[in-house]
C-alpha cells in the first residue's frame, strides 16, 4: 500500500502563477522519495501541500487511507523539516521536541520517553536544555529532525534542510538521515535542487521541471536510462553533451561529420530521423592510433582547454560544432589530447526526440 | 589604552558631563530645596546644600499632603498616577498586540483598510476629539472613575503598526511549523508570539507608561474630586498664584517623588530589554 498517492494534483497561485500542473505519483510505504528539480519547478510547492501549508487547486492527495484535500496540517499525520530549522526560539531543546506532542495531549511520561528516545539517536542529550541559538546549525537540524521524529508521524515532509549547512556537515547529516531511514523505515519525501543529495538518498527519484513530473525512477535508472533530454542534462555532472544529429543506418546516428553506434534494440527512432544525441561526459573516450582503422565510428574532436579535478581531468572542446566535455583518466597525458577522435560504447548513446525532448528508447528499461 | 587617551578623547567626555550638569542641577536644586524649611524658598535663598527636614517634609508630603490647597497626601495621588499610567501602557499594548495580531495573520475582507482605520487614530489623540469624549464619558457616567481616567486614553492602537512590522520579521516557517504541532490560533499567539514580541512590549511599556504618567488634560478634565486627582494635577493645584502661601518645600519633595516612578519604570525596564536586545531570538 502507498502511503502517499498524489492524483492529477495542480497549485495555481493567486497571481495567476501555475506552479504545479498534474502530477500524479505514488510514494511507497517507507520508502525515501526525493524530489528532485531546478529553482522554481514547484518542489516546495507540492510538499507543502501535501502538508497542507497550500490549498490544493486540483486532483486529490491520498495519505494513508484518507483523502487530506479538505484536513488541517495538524491531522494529516505528517511532521516536516524546514530548509531554516523553524526552531521555537523561545524554548528548550526538550520543550522544542515535546510542544507538539503537548498540543496533542500526549500522556508527559511519553513525551519524555519520546523525546529522550530521538535526542539519543540524534545524538543532541547533551543539549536539551539549551535554547536553539546556542547550537551550531548542524545541531539545530538535528533538533529539527527529532521534534518531527517525535511525533512518529506517517510521513516525514523535508524541504531543503541541508541548504544551510557548510559542504562537509551537508555530507555528513545526508548520510545520518540516510542511516536514520534505514533505521526508522518512516515514508520520507524530501525535497533538494542537489542531485548528488537525491542520488545518495533516494530510494525513488522524482524529477520534476516547471510543474510537471519528467521521470519518476531508481536514482542509477534515473542517471542511466534518462526519460527525456531535461533528465538527461539536469541529473549528472558534468552535464550529459547533446549534439544534433542524424540516424543514417540502423544503430548509426550521424552528427556533423562524425559518426556513432547505438543501440538498436533499444532505441527505435525512424530512418532519416532528426534527434538529439546524448552521451555522458564518461562515456566517451579518446580513440587512439590510427584514426584510417576507425573511420566508421567516433566524432572528430578538437580540445580546447582543461578542467583538473584530480581524481578525472575533464577536457572541453568542440566536435565539428557542437561543444563537448570528456571526462578522462587522471593518467591521459597531454599527446592522447591531440588524437582528434572520440567514441562511445553504443550502450551509452541517447537519443531524444528533436521536438519533443522524449528519450526514443523502445521501453524504460 | 594610556597612549590612546589623547585630547581628542578627552573633549567628547567633557561635553557629556557638562550636558550630563545641566540636566541634572535642577533636579539636584529641587531636592535641596525639599529639604529646607519653607520660609527659606520663600525668601528668595535658594540654597545649594541639603538642609535638616529631609524626613519631615518627605513624611509630610507623602502622608498629610499640603495644609491649604490640595488636602490629599502625595502617596493617594502617586498611587492615582501609577493606576492610570498602568492601566493606559498595559491596555494600549494588549489593544495593540491584538489588532496587528489580526492584521499580520489572518485574511479577512478590508484588512488592510482596518489596519489603516487603526492607523489613522495617530491623528486623533484625545486634544483633539476632547469634547466628544467628554461628552460620552459624561453620559456613560465615568467621570471621576479609574474607566474614565484611562478608557479613552487607551482607546487608540498607536502602537499597532510597531507590532506589525514586528511581527512581519518573524519568518512564516514559525507559523507553520507550530501549526503542524497542532497549536491554534490562540496557542500560537500565547505560546510563541508573546514570549517573542517580551523586549518589543517592555520598550513599549515603558515609553506608553511615562505617556499615562505624563497625562495633564483628560485627568484635569474627567476628575473633579480631590481622591481621584493625580501627583501631575497635584503638583499644579498645591502651587496657588498668591506666593507666598505655596509650601514650597512639598511641591518640590512632590515633584521628586512624581519623578521617581517613571524612572524606576526606565532603569527597571532598560535591564531588560538590553537583555533582550544582546541575545537576538527569531
Ligand atoms: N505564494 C506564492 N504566490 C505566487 N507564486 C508563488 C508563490 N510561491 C511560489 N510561487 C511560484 O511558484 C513556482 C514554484 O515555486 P516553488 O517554491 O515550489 O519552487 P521550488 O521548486 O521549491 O524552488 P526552489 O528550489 O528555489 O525552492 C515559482 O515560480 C514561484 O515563483
Ligand atoms: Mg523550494
Amino acid at each position: 500500500m502507498a502511503a502517499v498517492v498524489l492524483d492529477h494534483i495542480t497549485k495555481t497561485y493567486a497571481g495567476g502563477v501555475e506552479a504545479v500542473r498534474g502530477v500524479s505519483l505514488d510514494i511507497p510505504n517507507g520508502s525515501f522519495t526525493v524530489l528532485l528539480g531546478p529553482s522554481g519547478c514547484g518542489k516546495s510547492t507540492l510538499l507543502r501541500m501535501i502538508a497542507g501549508l497550500e490549498t490544493i487547486s486540483g486532483g486529490t492527495c491520498r495519505i494513508g487511507d484518507r483523502i487530506v484535500n479538505d484536513i488541517e496540517p495538524a491531522d494529516r499525520d505528517i511532521a516536516m523539516v524546514f530548509q531554516n530549522y523553524a526552531l521555537y526560539p523561545h524554548m528548550s531543546v526538550y520543550d522544542n521536541m515535546a510542544y507538539g506532542l503537548r498540543n496533542r495531549k500526549t500522556p508527559p511520561a511519553e513525551i519524555d520517553r519520546r523525546v529522550r528516545e530521538a535526542a539519543g539517536l540524534l545524538a543532541i542529550d547533551e543539549y536539551l536544555t539549551r535554547k536553539p541559538r546556542a547550537l551550531s546549525g548542524g545541531q539545530r537540524q538535528r533538533v529539527a529532525m527529532g521534534r518531527a521524529i517525535v511525533r512518529e508521524p506517517l510521513v516525514f515532509l523535508f524541504d531543503e534542510p541541508l541548504s544551510n549547512l557548510d559542504a562537509k556537515l551537508r555530507v555528513t547529516m545526508r548520510l545520518e538521515i540516510r542511516r536514520l531511514h534505514n533505521r526508522l523505515k518512516a515514508t520520507s519525501i524530501f525535497v533538494t535542487h542537489d542531485q548528488v543529495e537525491a542520488m545518495t538518498l533516494a530510494d525513488q527519484v522524482v524529477v520534476m521541471n516547471a510543474g510537471r513530473i519528467e521521470q519518476v525512477g531508481r536514482p542509477i535508472d534515473v542517471y542511466r536510462f534518462p526519460a527525456t533530454r531535461f533528465v538527461a542534462t539536469f541529473v549528472g555532472a558534468p552535464a550529459m553533451n547533446l549534439a544534433p544529429g542524424r540516424i543514417v543506418a540502423d544503430g548509426v546516428v550521424e552528427i556533423g561529420s562524425g559518426r556513432l553506434a547505438f543501440d538498436a534494440a533499444r532505441l527505435k527512432p525512424s530512418m532519416g530521423a532528426s534527434v538529439d544525441v546524448g552521451v555522458r561526459p564518461e562515456d566517451l573516450r579518446l580513440l587512439q592510433g590510427d584514426p584510417g582503422a576507425n573511420a566508421a565510428v567516433g566524432l572528430p574532436f578538437a580540445p580546447e582547454f582543461v578542467e583538473e579535478l584530480g581524481a578525472t581531468r575533464l577536457i572541453h572542446g568542440l566536435s565539428g560544432t557542437a561543444p563537448f566535455v570528456i571526462a578522462a583518466p587522471a593518467a591521459t597525458t597531454a599527446a592522447d589530447m591531440t588524437a582528434g577522435r572520440i567514441a562511445a560504447d553504443p550502450a551509452a548513446v541517447h537519443l531524444f526526440d528533436i521536438t519533443t525532448g522524449a528519450s526514443l528508447a523502445s521501453t524504460a528499461a | 589604552m594610556v597612549e590612546r587617551r589623547s585630547l581628542g578623547d578627552l573633549l567628547p567626555h567633557f561635553i557629556l558631563c557638562l550636558g550630563v550638569a545641566i540636566v541634572a542641577f535642577p533636579v539636584y536644586l529641587c531636592f535641596v530645596g525639599s529639604t529646607h524649611p519653607q520660609e527659606v524658598i520663600a525668601n528668595g535663598h535658594m540654597p545649594v546644600t541639603p538642609g535638616p527636614l529631609f524626613f519631615q517634609t518627605y513624611y509630610q508630603t507623602l502622608f498629610v499632603g499640603t495644609s491649604g490647597t490640595t488636602r490629599q497626601p502625595v502617596a493617594a495621588m502617586l498611587m492615582n498616577s501609577m493606576i492610570m499610567a498602568t492601566a493606559i501602557a498595559l491596555g494600549k499594548i494588549a489593544i495593540s498586540i491584538l489588532s496587528a495580531y489580526a492584521v499580520v495573520y489572518f485574511k479577512f475582507p478590508f484588512r488592510m483598510s482596518a489596519f489603516w482605520l487603526i492607523f489613522m487614530t495617530l491623528m486623533l489623540p484625545v486634544e483633539v476629539r476632547i469634547y466628544p469624549t467628554y461628552k460620552i464619558a459624561a453620559d456613560l457616567h465615568l467621570l471621576d472613575t479609574y474607566a474614565g481616567l484611562t478608557l479613552p486614553l487607551i482607546a487608540s492602537a498607536t502602537a499597532t503598526l510597531y507590532f506589525r512590522q514586528f511581527f512581519m520579521t518573524i519568518p512564516d516557517e514559525l507559523v507553520e511549523a507550530s501549526m503542524l504541532d497542532g497549536a491554534g490560533p490562540v496557542r500560537f499567539f500565547f505560546d510563541t508570539l508573546l514570549p517573542l514580541s517580551r523586549t518589543n512590549i517592555a520598550a513599549l511599556f515603558v515609553i506608553l507608561f511615562i505617556y499615562g504618567w505624563n497625562q495633564y488634560l483628560w485627568p484635569l478634565l474627567v476628575t473633579t474630586r480631590d481622591d481621584m486627582q493625580t501627583v501631575v494635577i497635584g503638583i499644579k493645584k498645591m502651587i496657588v498664584t498668591a506666593d507666598a502661601l505655596t509650601e514650597w518645600n512639598i511641591v518640590l519633595a512632590t515633584a521628586m517623588l512624581a519623578m521617581l516612578p517613571p524612572v524606576l519604570v526606565v532603569v527597571l525596564m532598560q535591564r531588560w530589554f538590553v537583555k533582550g536586545l544582546v541575545e537576538t531570538e527569531k
